[in-house]
């Protein structure tokens, strides 16, 4: 690996990706090795308590879900530019400010358009 | 604390210009009522003055934002050719949509938001920058071509053209970046620079990268054999968004291709030379031959503008300073006789798409000599016969080409012209020499806007044709 | 010590991959992606990359992935609707034909790899990758990409609204 200073801090990440996942597998495996299980028609019932069900869970989602997620992918592909923005921030000074607030300016007609037009309503 | 940019605004007045009348007119949108007509005024107003303010600058090369956006006479007039058709596209609509009961009032807005990203297009000098104007003009051509949200046709075109689109983007990126790893640069002065010292020329990574660039450019300009959708998306769309497309965009991204296969890459043209040379060939061979045997007139004229995105290649391939001349004239030219030959189709649409046939032109020359004669027009200079604009821009084409040795090239263009005509006058035939089968119902609807359109492309046609002195000594700039 | 890394990341990126391919429940393929899309941050973050590594997570693993969620739902595929699925008859030869051109091309394309001379590798700074530094060269060199950027971004929301809300007329 190339002499990069800022690897090390992966470090921690990597431990605390281990630890979640044997955590989460630990628990899963032990209750499946340890708890009693004997099932009757009753138990089996998705809600036990309750009217059965008479279909199936999963409807068939409406269009406006995927508008909803497209605007919400652009805004978030928006909002990750100002990351690298907000750490270079002290180093970019004024002019810095300015080029994101035209950004912003952008975004903002985008934001007033959206919700002038009603894509904010669930119509 | 590090120093800011120079940011020169004055080099990018026409883009700022016309971004700012693309958000008034969307935002504007939302305050008026059903009647569109002040955007359509707002949206040309805007045009008008991105085409001036282009000058602002002068005419020299002027590079500005770290090497990646340059003002010179190419982008100066590509910028006015952007404009002109742009605003025709935006004059042919206004009675159209009113017909076709098109009341998105962002129509407007997306079609300016389109020029913006041409002109980004025409005047990057930058890898970063020339994919973005692709990708704003490729995004509003999705929209436009699904504007007509309850069509079938509309859809699919929009559909078909999104997907095979999004997947044209992925290759012409993938080429960007690894003609980008392989020289390390995005810039495209510094890319020739370090192409013209050897030891880069031959690397694999290189080569791989201006193929695929070769295909992504060739789905964007819809050259054979990347040209299946265009049939399918110009007759589906709109026929105002199917001429915009067909002129302004088409032009913008050949800008790039130029720009980056001539200015950036001419040191290793021995690559690309062939590859490009077939492609221009079976584009011409295939769009001419294609369009003979097509009965609708906006398919007819989509395997057209194939074939001319044929011609258009042999001025890239020339790379000669008169093929970027030649290039801007026959942008031009082909403005005008393309919204020309639209603007008739559009006069004579009917709203549930009939009359779009080339037998319902028939008898056309008798009842409506005048529509009949101006069709004529359009279509002899689209097919290249003198004294008109389309003549003069082939022949400044193959002359370029000749210039660089391309005899074969030539001689197979020529050729295609003459296949060209078969088809053009069939249409002409129709026109003048058939009788209508039954009743003879064709009703032209005469929007004073459409006319004037009609009455622009004539004059820009002719005009061209016999004066093209002008236009021509402005190009050679 | 950097291969004893790269190694398991990229070899549970294909296993990831393949399920994405043969998974039956849209679903589950769906889930696949989404580890798969950890895993190639992991190998950005191998390769210096840091901020990359950030986008991966943020907006692939993220916003993407639930696009494609709405979507799968929006479908919602039954398990008998996949027979619509047939290859057309007569492109059995085209299909070979171009499964052996990609296949020689990726042949190639290793074949460039392997020899690629690995011994210079590229000089770059310190903090190449992380994103202070990305943010500097974003704001200088690049500011006019990044404007247009944001142009083109309202244009793609103009467009989400135009041609998917229900109600526009």
């Amino acid at each position: 690996m190339r002499n990069d200073p800022n690897m090390s801090e992966y470090f921690f990440i990597a431990v605390f990706a281990v630890v979640a996942l044997v955590v989460v597998a630990g628990i899963l495996i032990l209750s499946a090795v340890l708890g009693p299980k004997n099932p009757s028609p009753q138990k089996t019932v998705p809600y036990e308590c309750g009217i059965i069900p008479t279909e199936e869970a999963k409807g068939r989602y409406p269009v406006r879900f995927a508008t909803i997620a497209m605007l919400f992918i652009i805004f978030d592909i928006e909002v990750v530019f100002m990351y690298p923005w907000a750490v270079a921030l002290d180093q970019l000074g004024f002019f810095g400010l300015i080029e994101m607030f035209l950004f912003i300016f952008i975004l903002g007609i985008a934001y007033v358009y959206i919700w002038g037009r009603g894509g904010l309503e669930w119509d | 604390m590090i120093p800011a940019p120079i940011v020169d605004l004055v080099s990018l007045s026409p883009v700022i210009v016309l971004s700012l009348f693309a958000m008034g007119v969307l935002i504007l949108d939302l305050f008026i009522g059903k009647d569109k007509t002040v955007l359509v005024f707002l949206s040309l107003l805007g045009l008008f003055l991105a085409a001036v303010s282009s000058l602002a600058k002068g005419t020299g090369p002027i590079y500005s934002f770290s090497n990646s956006y340059v003002v010179d006479t190419f982008s100066i007039f590509l910028t006015f050719v952007f404009a002109i058709s742009s605003a025709l596209a935006i004059m042919l609509s206004v009675s159209y949509n009113k017909e076709q009961g098109i009341k998105i009032g962002e129509y407007y807005s997306i079609i300016l938001f389109c020029t913006v990203g041409m002109i980004v297009l025409a005047s990057s000098a930058d890898l970063i920058m020339i994919f973005l104007g692709i990708e704003i003009v490729s995004i509003s051509l999705y929209i436009l071509a699904g504007i007509r949200r309850t069509e079938k046709r509309s859809n699919e075109a929009a559909l078909k053209y999104f997907l095979l689109g999004a997947f044209a983007s992925g290759f012409l990126l993938y080429g960007m970046a690894l003609v980008y790893g392989a020289t390390g640069t995005t810039h495209l002065k510094d890319i020739a620079s370090v192409l013209a010292s050897s030891e880069f020329k031959t690397s694999p990574i290189l080569l791989m990268g201006v193929v695929l660039l070769v295909v992504g450019f060739g789905f964007k300009v819809a050259s054979v054999p990347f040209h299946m959708w265009a049939p399918d998306v110009y007759q589906g769309s709109a026929t105002p968004v199917t001429a915009f497309m067909s002129v302004g965009p088409k032009a913008a991204v050949f800008a790039a291709f130029f720009r980056i296969f001539v200015e950036g890459i001419p040191n290793i043209s021995d690559y690309w030379d062939t590859i490009l040379c077939i492609v221009a060939v079976i584009t011409m061979f295939v769009g001419n031959l294609g369009a003979i045997i097509q009965d609708n007139m906006k398919r007819l004229l989509a395997y057209s503008s194939i074939s001319h995105a044929g011609y258009i290649l042999v001025a890239l391939i020339a790379k000669n300073s008169l093929g970027m001349s030649s290039l801007l004239f026959y942008m031009l030219a082909y403005a005008f006789m393309s919204f020309g030959a639209f603007a008739i189709i559009i006069i004579l649409d009917k709203q549930n798409g009939d009359n779009l046939e080339v037998k319902d032109y028939a008898g056309l020359g008798f009842k409506h000599p005048v529509i009949a004669v101006c069709m004529s027009i359009f279509l002899l200079s689209l097919g290249g016969l003198p004294p008109f604009a389309g003549f003069v821009g082939k022949f400044y084409i193959f002359s370029a080409a000749v210039k660089e040795g391309y005899i074969t090239l030539v001689v197979l263009g020529v050729l295609n012209s003459a296949i060209s005509f078969y088809y053009y006058l069939r249409v002409i035939v129709y026109m003048y020499m058939k009788e209508p089968e039954g009743d003879y119902q064709v009703q032209p609807s005469l929007a004073p806007f459409s006319l004037l359109v009609i009455g622009i492309a004539v004059f820009g046609t002719i005009e061209l044709g016999i004066f093209p002195g002008p236009v021509i000594s402005w190009t050679m700039n | 010590m950097e291969l004893l890394i790269f190694y398991p990341i990229a070899a549970l990126a294909v296993v990831l991959a393949l399920f994405v391919v043969f998974n039956k429940s849209p679903i589950g393929s769906a889930v696949s992606l989404i580890g798969l899309m950890l895993c190639l941050a992991g190998v950005f973050i191998g390769l210096s990359a840091h901020f990359v590594a950030i986008l991966q997570v943020i907006i692939y693993a993220g916003a993407i992935m639930v696009l494609f969620m709405f979507v799968i739902m929006l479908l919602n595929l039954k398990d008998d609707d996949n027979v619509i699925w047939k290859s057309r008859e007569g492109n059995t030869l085209l299909t070979v034909l171009t499964g052996f051109l990609v296949l020689g091309i990726l042949y190639k394309i290793i074949s460039i790899t392997l020899s690629a001379d690995s011994s210079k590798p590229a000089k770059i700074m310190e903090s190449f990758g992380t994103t202070a530094e990305v943010g500097k060269s974003l704001f200088t060199t690049y500011v006019l990409p990044f404007e247009v950027a944001s142009i083109l971004l309202l244009v793609a929301m103009v467009g989400a609204l135009v041609l998917a809300k229900t109600k526009i007329d």
